[in-house]
């Protein structure tokens, strides 16, 4: 058996309606779960970016990604491992502000997390941290005692660690193919 | 002129606009059946009769499949208009199996007004949704100004790049509402790259390996048809003198007379092409992905081969087997370089290799199919009077089961686009349908449908197309008074526990009749000749000829289910040995 990791899809497509449809019935049709899943623009206007956490194997991943970009609304569609990227995800807390007052080390806590307090008031605060799963996870843990009321965390967002979007490549190549194919030169058949 | 121009800027109906864009596309032969959602389109279809030849179907799968046929054999995108809710739910088998064998072909669907979508409104079904995972495209029509260009779009990816099926749901407000009519052709899709650049560096190394290969192999599928590659691959073997196997839907790609086309692959395929899958030391496929009924367990396919695999999909290229050279290519511009770049050569010997499986083949099972002396009459005795009578010049058409897997084994082919069966999705009732779109498109021609009991009776309705159109397809009723295919699986496999497989069949004589269609009904073997030579007679005419066949006949040879491509079933109980 293939060993399975995580990996980060990028597809970057034209603003269409239902296009995350189209994109979550590949992962459905091959039983796979999607673990997180980021819908926003990207740095080309008018150029939509999804960034989906999925745990699998190479071969799946490689199938998925390829099925994807054969989607006629798909530009590019790209996976990464956790190496090949920076990402984060974001993770809201509240918890009741009774609890906290009558705690001396709650500031001490929110500081070694590197968290903030983003709203404070007299019946509950709002706590938020960036960081990967494992870190928000941990202060979830940590909070736990103080009693958590919500927590929600977001997808992950992903940027690779090459300098461009590797999206903008394709994007050039395809403007020279347009002037050829318009240019009333051969068909593309 | 003056008067088109005009006419270009006045306002006009959406429905005109889908009339004159078709128009635009060069269609002139549309398969459908009418309500009330798409009525505002058919009110424009009677404007434009003189135009647009409509073929009313009895059912919404038959125009579907009608489209399809006529696609296949002409090459050009097939279209299908039909209403929303049961009319669109009713054509998704068909557009199911053109996506499964990549058939280029816009269906166009009535919805209900865009304000009441989402609503349960009449007649409303989500076609997009139920449709997404089997088109290449769809999109819902919601504008009369987004009709021209949703058609040109439409049009464009149908057919290039890997062809597949294009859904539009066509809201009726779209349809009443006006707009002007500006219609461009579509050539380029941003996010869209149907002609792939050809990687020379691949191909030379593809080159090397062809002209190091002691025992190299082509397979090759619908792809060399689809992107009329034939002249092509012809060449490129005849070059580097290599043989060659088709998949099901790559028959008649090759004449079935060239000296390196060595048959046909898959479960029923020949024995030669099978087994040498598994002693090739390098294997090119060509347009065509790997199916499980041509490949068996992967874990036991082609293991020793070095494997290059050219095709127009990148996605199919690595999805099945492991491949050494993955080419995402055109297949006709992939082959046209690689002949430049391979060595002359020949392989007598290794070729001669297949021409002894051949020779066993016809010894040990297709002799006994083609000429038994005495029984009942054969399905591949019928097949191959056809063939022998037509010439090989026919279409044909197959419905699914016994009837197509005999079909495939014992028709031959001269020309090109000779074929239409259904492949991936193996849909019983294709075929009646499809050989009307195909006879529709190739009048001149003989299209010869051949078909089992159970498939007939799937879609016979269509018999009314045939009558009300006088299309002159020759249906071949295999008549077995089985579910053929499945009771041989039941035989050999579940121990011949017969399972709801039996047929109490209508009298298919008294149906043609009703409809008016030539017919006859031929029990022994002495008259088959003349009533082949008779149906063929007049090549306009409708016919049915309904033979009596052998009841308990079975496909052989056969890779059974689960087994490698080398393990062949000569009959019930032997097994080829080389
Ligand atoms: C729509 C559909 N339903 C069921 C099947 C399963 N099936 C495949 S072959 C077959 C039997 C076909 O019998 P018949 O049409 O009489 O042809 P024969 O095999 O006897 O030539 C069946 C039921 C199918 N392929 N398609």
């Amino acid at each position: 058996m293939e060993q399975e990791r995580l990996y980060t899809v990028t597809v970057y497509t034209e603003n269409e309606v239902g296009i995350l449809n189209q994109i979550s019935i590949i992962f459905t049709r091959r039983n796979l779960n999607i673990w997180s899943l980021t819908v926003s623009s990207s740095a080309l206007e008018g150029v939509h970016k999804f960034t989906i956490a999925c745990r699998t194997t190479q071969r799946l991943i490689e199938a998925v990604v390829k099925a994807i970009e054969k989607r006629i609304d798909v530009l590019k569609a790209f996976y990464y491992t956790d190496d090949e990227i920076i990402y984060q995800e974001v993770a809201l807390y509240k918890v009741q502000t009774d609890n906290i007052l009558e705690s001396p080390d709650f500031e001490a806590l929110i500081r070694r997390h590197n968290a903030q307090v983003l709203e404070i008031n007299r019946t509950y605060t709002v706590i938020q941290k960036t960081g990967h799963c494992d870190d928000t996870q941990r202060l979830y843990e940590d909070l736990s005692s103080y009693g958590v009321l919500q927590f929600v965390r977001s997808g992950r967002v992903a940027i690779t660690k090459s300098t461009a979007e590797r999206v903008s490549r394709f994007l050039e190549m395809q403007e020279v193919r347009e002037r050829k194919a318009l240019s009333g030169g051969a068909e593309m058949k | 002129m003056a008067d088109n121009q005009q006419t270009a800027k006045a306002e006009m109906t959406g429905g005109e606009i889908l009339l004159r864009s078709l128009v635009a596309e060069g269609v002139k032969t549309v398969f459908g059946y009418p309500g009330g959602a798409i009525m505002p389109v058919y009110d424009k279809i009677y404007d434009f009769k003189d135009q647009i030849r409509h073929i009313l179907v009895r059912h919404e799968q038959g125009a579907v499949h009608a489209a399809q046929g006529f696609a296949r054999v002409s090459g050009q995108t097939g279209v299908a208009i039909v209403t929303s809710g049961p009319g669109a739910t009713n054509a998704i088998t068909g557009i199911a199996d053109a996506m499964l064998d990549s058939t280029p072909l816009v269906v166009i669907s009535g919805q209900v007004g865009a304000s009441l979508l989402g609503t349960d409104a009449f007649q409303e079904t989500d076609v997009l949704g139920m449709t997404l995972p089997i088109t290449k495209w769809s999109y819902q029509i919601r504008r009369a100004e987004d009709v021209a260009w949703a058609v040109a779009r439409a049009f464009y990816i149908a057919h290039t790049g890997r062809p597949g099926p294009v859904v539009l749901d066509f809201a009726k407000n779209a349809q009443v509402g006006k707009a002007t009519f500006n219609y461009k052709p579509v050539r380029f899709i941003r996010s869209y790259l149907p002609m792939p650049d050809l990687d020379d560096d691949k191909l030379r190394r593809a080159a090397a390996l062809l002209n190091n290969a002691k025992r190299p192999l082509v397979v090759y599928g619908q792809g060399i048809i689809l992107s009329r590659a034939e002249a092509e691959l012809a060449a490129f073997i005849d070059k580097a003198g290599i043989p060659a196997a088709s998949t099901l839907l790559g028959l008649s790609a090759l004449p079935s007379d060239n000296p390196h086309y060595k048959g046909m692959l898959g479960m029923h395929g020949n024995i030669g092409p099978n087994i040498k899958t598994n002693e090739c030391d390098v294997m090119i496929a060509v347009g065509m992905r790997f199916d499980d009924r041509v490949t068996g367990p992967v874990e036991t396919y082609a293991r020793q081969a070095k494997i290059i695999h050219i095709d127009i999909d990148k996605a199919e290229i690595g999805k099945i087997v492991p491949v050494e050279i993955g080419i995402h290519a055109d297949a006709r511009q992939a082959l046209a370089r690689l002949t430049e770049l391979v060595n002359p050569a020949r392989h007598d010997a290794w070729e001669a290799e297949f021409d002894k499986c051949n020779k066993d083949e016809i010894e040990l099972v297709s002799k006994g199919e083609t000429n038994p002396e005495t029984g009942h009459i054969t399905m591949g005795e019928v097949i191959s009077t056809v063939a022998r009578e037509a010439k090989s010049e026919a279409i044909v058409v197959t419905d699914v089961g016994q009837n197509q897997m005999m079909s495939a084994r014992y028709s031959t082919f001269a020309k090109t686009r000779s074929v239409v069966t259904s492949g991936g999705l193996g849909t019983m009732g294709f075929g009646l349908p499809a050989a009307v779109g195909a006879k529709i498109a190739c009048p001149k021609r003989q299209v010869c449908f051949f078909t089992g009991d159970g498939g007939l009776q799937m879609t016979e309705q269509e018999l009314g197309t045939i009558m009300q159109e006088g299309a002159g397809v020759k249906i071949i009723l295999l008549n077995n008074n089985w579910l053929g295919n499945v009771r041989q699986w039941q035989e050999l496999f579940f121990g011949a526990r017969y399972s709801f497989t039996r047929l109490v069949n209508p009298d298919f004589m008294k149906l043609a009749e009703a409809y008016g269609i030539a017919h006859r009904r031929v029990e022994k073997r002495e008259d088959l000749g003349e009533a082949v030579r008779d149906m063929l007679k007049n090549v306009d005419e409708p016919y049915l000829l309904e033979v009596h066949v052998e009841e308990m006949d079975n496909v052989f040879p056969m890779i059974p289910p689960g087994k490698g491509v080398s393990e062949i079933m000569l009959n019930e109980k032997d097994w080829y040995k080389a």
